[in-house]
């Protein structure tokens, strides 16, 4: 109810406020953002690897890392970002109505949300695929074994669309349980009264970590769809969508560059024209983005490459141990591809 | 003298009290009418120019998910319209069943509070004020985590002769199967519920007429039990029942009571229950001692003074209230998307909403039915109550 009332309310704040929209227009986020002095990220209510706060209550996760990046190059300063956790109900309401600058909550690039409303994808920090947990002990090796079972489901996600489509093309058919959090979908699992959870491959690895034992559940090979999980910015502000890309693209740059948080102020001195474009001490800089030269210097040695905040928050330093896979660079084998500073 | 008056009235007609009065009341409806119109075209220019789709277009479009529970048909290949009708209905069936079962439980407890009782009235003063001081989410979410999810797996149900099975999936029950002929049997039961209401009728007249009392109840009970059987009987037994069974993961045929379901119609009545107790209370005690007092002396016995003394005149006090009470239990079944009940606030401000992004067209949509379901519970306890209201000469 709690929710129902904020979406509400954001609904309503949305028309009261269109009548000072006029106005709020013609001020472009980034000029907002820099009166305010940080960023105002839209993340989920957590998401180990990806949105969490940690024990200490700093957020961390690869989707926090892209606000960090952003702050980074807008304000200087990685740390001057306001996070706030959203479901996955309310994350499209916030952004519309300005409550956020940027949302950075593994959402999945669709036509619909791209372009019905209002709302611009940046691009991908992270290619999933939707899959299943199990608990081991319902003796369940395939997806094509489960017609019939009751599926917990989190709301407002398109994994609801694609476990139908899925279903329906195997004409199986199946009981689904919409619950609001990751949370709440986790403990009807766990509790039996769903048969399977699902939701994309990352997340049933990281929600796998939550269970009391972890051991009893196993993900399943199959991977139905296509999410490919990105951050969104407002329609109708172009130099903030710029800045978001190049944020983004810097990171991966980076990564493609061999310059890490550690070595890049070794590799300042150095005569490769890449990197010399890179950290803005020739080619574009960041003056047609309205940012200092230096904007990608400063995201990479605050917040480090896509490499270093891949390992760090879901791969081999993180207790979620996932491969790098088709997130790896274009010439690893991956198709993670960024255009080139130039 | 009357010459000064149209003078002034002429002359400053501002100074009437009638003109003035309908002059300010079309300065305020014209405020109203430019407030509402400028934020209706703010909203349509301002989601058009962030490019934000409006509009209805989006009810005639495929869904593309399942809702666990419909009551009418509905698959992945319905539209976007249908998941709110889905939605409805499944408000409407928490409505209507927590409406029946909070009046039961209310009426027993109020009435077992001033019982003579005094384990009875303990009882019913402890189970008020439990019910009534904790929030109602949070009694909800006890019969479903608590409550609900420690039953056994599909496996390991409690069962009932085979046939009704409970488990931490839902209820299971034995669904009735119309084969041919079981027209005649629903006929057959039809027709002896309209003997029995016309049996009472004359039972009644009969008593007023000559005193003697007729077994009206059991005679009529008897009456619609016996019938629809014999008849089923001898027309070959049409109407078979479709029994539960455990095949794969879950029980297959049957009806499925949804355990969300119950935990929130639990939650709901039993909460509402302990406000209607009040009421039933309150009226009870409204009623003169002396009524109780003369019906005593006229010989009826206990269980008749109530039923035809004292409950009666007690209604004109309870109704009202009682009104108030059925609403908030119908607003108050939108905690159900704490628990993923899939009713409207669940399926179409959740999902829906999220599908197709329209927030503002589906909250309208949304505020417009608990509006409506609202305002035709009111519409009739008022009629209810004019019926019941004591008749004035």
């Amino acid at each position: 109810m709690k929710k129902a009332i904020q979406l509400a309310g954001a609904a309503l704040a949305l028309t009261a406020a269109s009548s000072l929209a006029q106005a709020s227009t013609q001020t472009s986020t980034l000029e907002n953002v820099k009166e305010r002095g940080y960023i105002q990220c839209g993340v989920s209510t957590g998401l180990p690897g990806f949105s969490t706060p940690d024990e200490k209550g700093n957020w961390t996760g690869i989707d926090v890392d892209v606000c960090r990046a952003m702050a980074a190059a807008t304000l200087g300063n990685a740390d001057k970002v306001k996070f706030i956790p959203l479901t996955a109900k309310e994350r499209f309401t916030a952004l519309q109505s300005g409550e956020i600058d940027v949302l950075s909550r593994n959402t999945t690039w669709t036509q619909t949300r791209d372009t019905s409303l209002g709302l611009n994808f940046v691009g991908v920090n992270y290619y999933d695929g939707q899959g299943f947990m199990v608990k081991k002990n319902l003796g369940v090796s395939s997806a094509l074994e489960l017609d019939g079972a009751t599926v917990c489901i989190q709301a407002g996600t398109t994994t609801e669309l694609n476990m139908a489509d899925y279903f329906r093309e195997h004409s199986m058919t199946y009981q689904p349980l919409v619950f609001d959090t990751s949370a709440q979908s986790v403990q009807g699992f766990e509790s039996g009264r769903c048969d399977m959870l699902t939701s994309d491959q990352s997340q049933l690895y990281a929600l796998r970590t939550k269970l009391a034992k972890p051991d009893e559940a196993i993900v399943l090979p199959e991977v139905i769809s296509k999410e490919p999980l990105g951050p969104v910015v407002r329609q109708g502000d172009d130099q903030w969508l710029n800045i978001a890309k190049w944020s983004l693209y810097a990171l991966v740059n980076g990564e493609e560059l061999g310059l890490t948080s550690d070595n890049i102020d070794a590799k300042m001195t150095t005569d490769n024209p890449a990197i010399s474009r890179f950290i803005g001490k020739t080619g574009p800089g960041g003056k047609a983005l309205n940012l200092p030269d230096d904007f990608a210097y400063q995201i990479v040695k605050q917040v480090g490459n896509y490499d270093e905040i891949f390992e760090r928050n879901v791969g081999a330093k993180s207790p979620l141990l996932i491969k790098r896979g088709i997130n790896a660079l274009w010439k690893d084998g991956g198709i993670v591809y960024a255009p080139p500073f130039r | 003298m009357s010459q000064n008056i149209n003078k002034a009235s002429s002359s400053r007609f501002w100074y009437d009290p009638k003109v003035r009065s309908i002059l300010f009341q079309l300065l305020f409806i014209g405020l109203l009418v430019f407030f509402i119109s400028n934020i209706i075209t703010n909203t349509t220019n301002n989601l058009e120019q962030r490019g934000i789709t409006t509009g209805f277009d989006f009810l005639s479009q495929e869904a593309g998910f399942g809702i666990i529970q419909s009551l009418v048909e509905y698959d992945e290949t319905h539209t976007f319209g249908k998941t709110f009708i889905v939605g409805l209905l499944n408000t409407a069936l928490v409505a209507v069943l927590g409406v029946a079962l909070s009046t039961v439980v209310g009426f027993l407890v109020g009435i077992g509070r001033l019982s003579s009782n005094w384990l009875v009235a303990r009882l019913s003063t402890v189970y008020i004020e439990i019910f009534r001081n904790i929030p109602v989410l949070l009694q909800i979410l006890f019969w479903y985590i608590a409550v609900l999810q420690v039953l056994p797996s599909p496996r390991q149900s409690i069962t009932l002769g085979e046939s009704i099975f409970l488990n931490l999936r839902g209820l299971y029950i034995p669904a009735p199967v119309f084969g041919e002929g079981s027209g005649i049997v629903l006929g057959a039961f039809v027709a002896a519920c309209m003997a029995a209401f016309v049996l009472s009728h004359w039972a009644k007249q009969r008593q007023v007429k000559t005193g003697e009392v007729f077994p009206v109840f059991r005679v009529g009970l008897g009456l619609i039990v016996a019938l629809p059987i014999v008849v089923w009987v001898v027309a070959g037994q049409p109407i078979s029942l479709e029994m539960p069974v455990l095949k794969g993961f879950n029980f297959r045929g049957g009806i499925t009571v949804m355990p969300e379901l119950i935990a929130l119609l639990l939650g709901l009545a039993f909460y509402t229950a302990a406000y209607i107790a009040e009421n039933v209370r309150a009226g009870i005690e409204a009623i003169s001692k002396g009524q109780r007092e003369a019906a005593g002396a006229l010989g009826l016995s206990e269980g008749r003074i109530m039923s035809l003394v004292i409950i009666p005149q007690a209604m004109r006090v309870v109704i009202p209230p009682l009104a108030t009470n059925y609403m908030n239990l119908i607003k108050n079944s939108s905690l159900a998307t704490a628990i993923g009940y899939p009713e409207l606030v669940n399926v179409f401000m959740g999902t829906t909403l999220n599908q197709t992004g329209q927030a503002i067209e589906i909250i309208a949509m949304t505020m417009a039915v608990y509006l409506t379901m609202n305002l035709m519970v009111s519409l009739f306890m008022n009629w209810f109550n004019t019926r019941m209201a004591l008749v004035e000469r």
